[in-house]
C-alpha cells in the first residue's frame, strides 16, 4: 500500500489517501474502513439520459465518487473489497443520497475519511505501508483423501482448493482400487498446485501430512514433472518443504507452522509469530491457570488491575458495526499499552486468528496471578 | 454345432452310469464286510482317530494316510494338548481312580477343553464339583455323537465306562467330536444360551419380533462371529503376530507363504513375512508399517472371528479408531523386549492411547498377548513385570480384571499361538491357554438386531459393473435385499441391490455383520464415509450441534472454549470446535463441579457443546449406544471420548 497523502488533524479527525498495490491491500483496507466513514474513489456507473423527446439512453461512464459507507463486503477469493453507500457528493451524474457501490481497485487510489482516527487504524496504515515484503508461503495439507491448498501472505490464509477424494480402503485381494484412488487423488492435488500457486512470488511451498502421505505425494509430483516435463516444476524442486501435521484439517496448519525448520524459513510471517503467542497463552493456561484469561470480562478486571502483560485481540473485533463497542476495544489496547503491555494484532484470516474468535477473540497474558478473577464465572455471554 | 445341443440340460449322470462302480471308489470294506465284523478290521479311514484314542498318535500311522503334512502337525499339536491336559486333570483331580487310557479319550471326546474335562470326570463320578469358572463364559454346545464315535466304541472295548457315561447323562453332557483340525466345520455348535438377543423393552414396530425370530432361525445354526481388533503400539508386532496364526491356521497357503518369505528376503526385511499376509500395499510393504485396517477372517472351534489388524503407527490412528469401532473384543499386543515395552508404554506411546480408546469405544474384553518373549528369554520375571504394570493400567482405563487375559507368546517363531507352548522354558512356568483358545473363549456380545436398521459406511468402493459398493458394520436392526435405505446426512435414498459379508451373498443380514452393500438408484458422489445408511421410516438424528459428556485424557494443553478438535464418529472424521463447557464434573460421581468453567484439566470429565462444520448423523447414547460415541482428537492425540447426551438443532 502507497500512502499518498494523510490529514489528520489532532481531535483524530480527517482524511487520508491510499493506493492499494497488491491483493492483501484490501484485507487492510477492509479493517481500516468501517461503517460510517466517507469513501472517495473513481468508479464506473451506469447512467440513464432522456433526450427531450422521451428516449433514453444507458451509458458507462467513468466518475468519482464520495459515499458514506453501510455496508462492507471482502471477498477472499478474489481479494476483493465492495463498499455499499449513499453517494454524499453530487456531480453531473449522480444524484445525492443515490446509493452506489464501490469496487475498490489495485492501483487506483482511494481517499478514506473518518470522523475520528484511532489508534488501532493509524497502526493499520502504518504496517500496511510497510514496504519490507515478507515471505509468501503456500501449503499443502493433505491426508489421504482430503488436501488443502493454501496460500499464506503476512495476514492472511486462503484456501485455493480444496480436494475431498473418497479412496477406497485396502481390501483382501483388492489392493488395486485403492492405489488407483490414490494416483488419482494425488493428480487432482498436483493440478490444483499448478493452478493456484504461482512460483514466482512464493518463496516456498509446504507439504504437510501425516504419516508418508507427504513423501508419497512428493514423489509423486516430480515424478510427473519429469514425465510431462514440467519446467517450472522442476526449477523450484528446492522450494518444496515435507512437514509433519496430523490430518489434512485446515486447522493442522497451525503444526505444519510451529515446525522448526518452518519458522526459520518464514520467521518475518505474521502467521508464524501468532501461532506461536497462542500456543504461550495455552502453555500459560496449562501451567498457572490463574494467570491466563479469555473473554471481555475478565481482561477488563485484569487492565483494571495493570495485570495485563501481553494481549492476544483478534482484528474481527474492531470491525464491528457497534462503534461504541469498537472503542471499547480501542480503550482496552490503549491501556494495555500504556501499561507497558504487549499488544498483538491477529488477522482472524489465519488459522490462530479464526481460533481466538473461537475463543471469545480477547485474551490475555497476566504478570501475576489473579485467583480472584477465576471466582466469577458467570462470565460466558 | 455343438450349440444345438442342449449342452446345459444334459444329464451327465446317465452317461457316467456305472462310472463310480468303476473309479475312485474303493468299494471292499463298504460292501462286503457285514457290520458285525467290522471291528476287526483295519480301517484306513479312521485309524488315525481310533489309534490316538487309544494310545498316542502315532507317526507312521498318519504317514501312511495320503492326506498331507497338515494333520501331522494337527496330530502333534494334539499330543501337546493332550499332555497338558492329562497334566491338569492329575493336578486338579489328584486322586484319582482312572486309568490313562481313560482320561485319554474322555480328554479327546471333549476336545481338550479343560474345564468339559474335568466337568465331565466329576460327572461321571457322581461328586458334586464346585465349578471353578464362570458356566456362562463359554456358550454350552451340544452335538449328536457321529457315526464315527460310534465306530470308535466299538474298536476300543475298554472305554465301556465312558460309553455308559454318554447314556446316563446325554443332555447335561458337552461333547464335540473330535474334529479334524481346530478350524474345520465339522460339528456345528448350536447354541444353547439365549443371551445374545437383546431385550428390546419398547417395540416400536411390529415387525421387529419377526427379525429377531428370523434372526435365530438365520443365525441359531452358525458360529458366532465376533469381530477382534489387534491394537499396540508400532513394532510391537501386531501384523506378524496375526499373519503367524492365519497361516497356522491354515488360511493362508504355503505357496503364497513361500513368495512372502523370498520377497521379504529379497528387501531386507525377512521378519515382515508373516506381516505381508495383512499387509498388502506395496507401501505398506517397503516401509514395514501397517497403515489401514487389515481384515481377515478365521474360524476357531466356537467362533467364526474377524480380524482387523490396526496399525499402531502414531500418524495413523484415525484408521485404527475407524476399525476399533467396529470390533467386538481387543487383543492388545505389547512387546516385552527391554526397552520397547516402556517406550510403548509410556507416555506418548500407543499402547496406552490404544487401550484407552478401544475402552471409550465400548470394548470390555481385552486379551493382552505379550509378544516377543523370546527375545527375553521366555522370563517369567518379564512377564510378571508387564503384567504387573498392564494390570494396574487396565484398571485405571476402565476394564474389569476377570475380562482381561495375559498370554505369553511369540509372533514370529508362533510360539503358544495356535498350539500349546512347546519351547520348555517356557512350559516351565506357564500352562495357561494359548492365543487361539483366548480368542475362542471371548464372549460375543449382544446383537441389537431388534432395533431400527443403522449402518456406518466405512469404504465406498467400485463393485462390479456399474453398481457401488459401500461396506460398514450394521449397528442395530436388519437389513434385507431390495430394502429401501436412506442415507444421511444428506437425506439420499437407494436400494439394496444385493448383500454380502465376506464375499458371500446373503439376503438379510443382522447387527453385528460386517456386510458389503451394492446400492443403486443414488450416485457414489452424493455418498461419502461415515455416512449413516439407515431405515427411511425410523431416521437417524441429523445435526450439526450436540452436547456430550467427554472424558479427558491425559492431554498436555488444557481444553478451552473454541479448541479445534477432529471429531471422530464411527469411520466418519471431521473438524469440528468446542463452542461451549457447560459445566465440570466429578469425574467418579458425575455431580456437577463447576458451571462454565474456563477451561478444562487432565483427566476430568465435563458436558460440552460441540460445533461440526457440517451436519452429521449420530444417535443419542442412550438410544443408541454405538453411534452415541465420539472421540476428540487434536494435533495427532486424543483429547478426549465423549457420549452424545443430546443433540441440539
Amino acid at each position: 500500500m502507497k500512502l499518498v497523502a494523510k490529514n489528520v488533524t489532532k481531535d483524530g479527525e480527517g482524511d487520508v489517501t491510499l493506493v492499494p498495490e497488491e491483493p492483501e491491500d484490501m484485507w487492510h483496507a477492509y479493517n481500516l474502513i468501517s461503517d460510517g466513514d466517507s469513501v472517495r474513489s473513481t468508479t464506473i456507473r451506469k447512467v440513464q439520459t432522456e433526450s427531450s423527446t422521451g428516449s433514453s439512453t444507458s451509458s458507462r461512464v467513468r466518475t468519482t465518487l464520495t459515499i458514506s459507507v453501510e455496508s462492507i463486503d471482502f471477498d477472499t477469493q478474489a481479494c476483493m473489497l465492495r463498499l455499499k453507500g449513499k453517494n454524499i457528493e453530487e456531480n453531473q451524474f449522480v444524484k445525492m443520497n443515490a446509493y452506489h457501490t464501490l469496487e475498490l481497485e489495485m492501483n487506483r487510489k482511494f481517499s478514506l475519511r473518518k470522523a475520528e482516527w484511532d489508534t488501532i487504524s493509524l497502526e493499520r496504515i502504518e504496517m500496511a505501508c510497510d514496504p519490507t515484503k515478507s515471505a509468501d508461503v503456500a501449503a499443502v495439507i493433505m491426508h489421504e483423501g482430503l488436501a488443502h491448498v493454501c496460500l499464506i501472505t503476512s495476514s492472511m490464509t486462503l484456501v485455493r482448493a480444496k480436494i475431498d477424494v473418497n479412496i477406497p480402503r485396502k481390501r483382501k485381494g483388492f489392493v488395486a482400487q485403492h492405489e488407483k484412488g490414490l494416483q488419482k487423488f494425488y493428480d487432482t492435488v498436483l493440478q490444483a498446485i499448478l493452478r493456484h500457486i504461482n512460483f514466482d512470488i512464493v518463496k516456498c511451498i509446504l507439504i504437510c501430512s501425516p504419516g508418508f502421505v507427504r513423501d508419497q505425494f512428493f514423489e509423486y509430483l516430480f515424478q510427473m514433472a519429469v514425465k510431462t516435463d514440467n519446467k517450472i516444476l522442476l526449477e523450484n524442486k528446492g522450494k518444496f518443504m515435507l512437514v509433519h501435521s496430523s490430518s489434512g484439517f485446515k486447522h493442522s496448519l497451525r503444526e505444519a507452522l510451529q515446525d522448526p525448520a518452518v519458522i526459520n524459513k518464514i520467521s518475518d510471517t505474521k502467521a508464524a509469530g501468532e501461532v506461536k503467542a497462542l500456543e504461550n497463552f495455552y502453555t500459560v493456561l496449562q501451567c498457572e491457570p490463574s494467570k491466563a484469561f479469555y473473554g471481555k470480562k475478565h481482561i477488563e478486571k485484569a487492565i483494571e488491575a495493570q495485570a495485563v502483560e501481553s494481549l492476544l485481540i483478534s482484528d474481527k473485533l474492531f470491525r464491528c458495526q457497534d462503534v461504541k463497542l469498537r472503542k471499547e476495544y480501542v480503550q482496552i489496547i490503549d491501556s494495555v499499552r500504556e501499561s507497558g503491555g504487549e499488544v498483538k494484532i491477529f488477522s482472524s484470516l489465519h488459522i490462530s486468528g479464526e481460533q481466538l474468535e473461537q475463543l471469545t477473540g480477547i485474551a490475555a497474558i497476566l504478570r501475576f496471578p489473579m485467583p480472584e478473577l477465576e471466582e466469577d464465572s458467570d462470565e460466558e455471554a | 454345432m455343438s450349440r444345438h445341443r442342449d449342452v446345459r440340460n444334459m444329464d451327465y449322470s446317465e452317461d457316467y452310469d456305472g462310472y463310480d462302480d468303476i473309479y475312485g471308489h474303493s468299494v471292499d470294506d463298504d460292501y462286503y464286510i457285514s457290520p458285525s465284523n467290522r471291528q476287526f478290521l483295519y480301517n484306513r479311514e479312521n485309524a488315525g482317530q481310533s489309534r490316538s484314542g487309544e494310545v498316542y498318535p502315532m507317526e507312521q500311522d498318519i504317514q501312511e494316510e495320503d492326506e498331507t503334512e497338515e494333520e501331522l502337525k494337527l496330530m502333534e499339536m494334539d499330543k501337546a494338548k493332550l499332555e497338558s491336559c492329562m497334566d491338569q486333570v492329575r493336578t486338579t483331580l489328584s486322586p484319582l481312580h482312572m486309568s490313562r487310557q481313560e482320561i485319554v479319550k474322555i480328554i479327546i471326546d471333549n476336545k481338550f477343553e479343560i474345564d468339559k474335562i474335568i466337568n465331565y470326570i466329576l460327572n461321571t463320578q457322581r461328586t458334586m464339583p464346585t465349578d471353578r469358572r464362570d458356566k456362562g463364559v463359554v456358550p454350552t454346545t451340544t452335538i449328536i455323537p457321529s457315526g464315527e464315535n460310534e465306530n470308535e466304541k466299538v474298536i476300543v472295548p475298554s472305554n465301556t465306562n465312558i460309553i455308559k457315561g454318554f447314556e446316563i447323562d446325554p443332555a447335561t453332557l458337552d461333547s464335540i467330536s473330535r474334529s479334524q483340525s481346530p478350524n474345520s466345520g465339522r460339528g456345528t455348535p448350536v447354541v444353547t444360551s439365549n443371551s445374545e438377543i437383546a431385550e428390546e423393552p419398547k417395540l416400536r414396530k411390529k415387525d421387529r419380533k419377526t427379525t429377531e425370530a428370523l434372526y435365530k432361525k438365520e443365525r441359531g445354526e452358525a458360529r458366532e462371529h465376533l469381530y477382534m481388533i489387534v491394537i499396540g503400539h508400532v513394532d510391537a508386532g501386531k501384523s506378524t503376530l496375526m499373519g503367524h496364526i492365519l497361516y497356522a491356521m491354515g488360511q493362508v497357503n504355503q505357496k503364497t507363504m513361500h513368495k512372502y518369505e523370498q520377497e521379504s528376503k529379497k528387501l531386507g526385511k525377512q521378519s515382515f513375512m508373516y506381516a505381508w499376509v495383512l499387509d498388502e500395499t506395496g507401501e505398506e510393504r517397503t516401509r514395514g508399517i501397517t497403515m489401514d485396517v487389515g481384515r481377515c477372517q478365521f474360524e476357531t472351534k466356537t467362533k467364526m472371528v474377524t480380524l482387523l489388524d490396526a496399525p499402531g503407527h502414531k500418524d495413523f490412528i484415525p484408521n485404527m479408531i475407524s476399525g476399533a469401532a467396529q470390533a467386538d473384543v481387543a487383543l492388545l499386543v505389547v512387546d516385552a523386549t527391554r526397552g520397547e515395552f516402556e517406550t510403548g508404554f509410556d507416555f506418548g506411546g500407543q499402547t496406552r492411547e490404544h487401550a484407552l480408546l478401544v475402552r471409550s469405544l465400548g470394548v470390555t474384553q481385552l486379551a493382552v498377548a505379550v509378544n516377543k518373549l523370546d527375545t527375553v528369554a521366555w522370563s517369567q520375571d518379564r512377564f510378571e513385570e508387564i503384567i504387573g504394570k498392564m494390570k494396574s493400567f487396565l484398571r485405571q482405563a476402565g476394564f474389569k480384571e476377570s475380562d482381561v487375559t495375559y498370554v505369553p507368546c511369540s509372533g514370529l517363531t508362533g510360539e503358544n499361538l495356535v498350539k500349546k507352548p512347546s519351547e520348555s522354558e517356557l512350559m516351565t512356568w506357564y500352562n495357561g491357554p494359548c492365543l487361539l483358545e483366548v480368542i475362542d473363549s471371548f464372549r460375543p456380545p449382544a446383537r441389537p438386531v431388534s432395533k431400527p436398521f443403522r449402518l456406518s459406511i466405512n469404504d465406498i468402493f467400485k463393485g462390479i459393473g456399474s453398481a457401488f459398493c459401500i461396506s460398514g458394520k450394521v449397528e442395530t436392526g436388519a437389513l434385507n435385499v431390495g430394502d429401501k435405505v436412506l442415507i444421511c446426512p444428506n437425506k439420499e435414498t437407494a436400494t439394496v441391490k444385493s448383500l454380502a459379508i465376506d464375499e458371500l451373498s446373503q439376503a438379510v443380514v443382522f447387527a453385528g455383520d460386517q456386510a458389503t452393500v451394492t446400492l443403486s438408484g443414488i450416485d457414489m458422489q452424493n455418498v461419502s464415509v461415515g455416512n449413516i445408511l439407515c431405515d427411511p421410516q425410523d431416521p437417524v438424528q441429523v445435526t450439526s450441534k450436540f452436547e456430550a459428556r467427554i472424558v479427558v485424557f491425559n492431554i498436555r494443553v488444557p481444553i478451552t472454549k473454541g479448541c479445534n478438535v477432529v471429531l471422530h464418529h464411527q469411520s466418519l472424521e471431521e473438524p469440528a470446535v468446542i463452542c461451549k463447557l457447560v459445566a465440570e464434573l466429578n469425574k467418579s460421581t458425575g455431580e456437577q463441579i463447576k458451571k462454565h468453567p474456563r477451561f478444562l484439566q487432565k483427566n476430568t470429565s465435563a458436558i460440552v457443546e460441540v460445533q461440526m462444520s457440517k451436519l452429521i448423523a449420530l444417535e443419542l447414547y442412550s438410544e443408541c449406544k454405538e453411534l452415541g460415541r465420539v472421540m476428540l482428537r487434536q494435533s495427532g492425540v486424543t483429547i478426549a471420548a465423549g457420549l452424545v447426551t443430546r443433540i441440539i438443532s
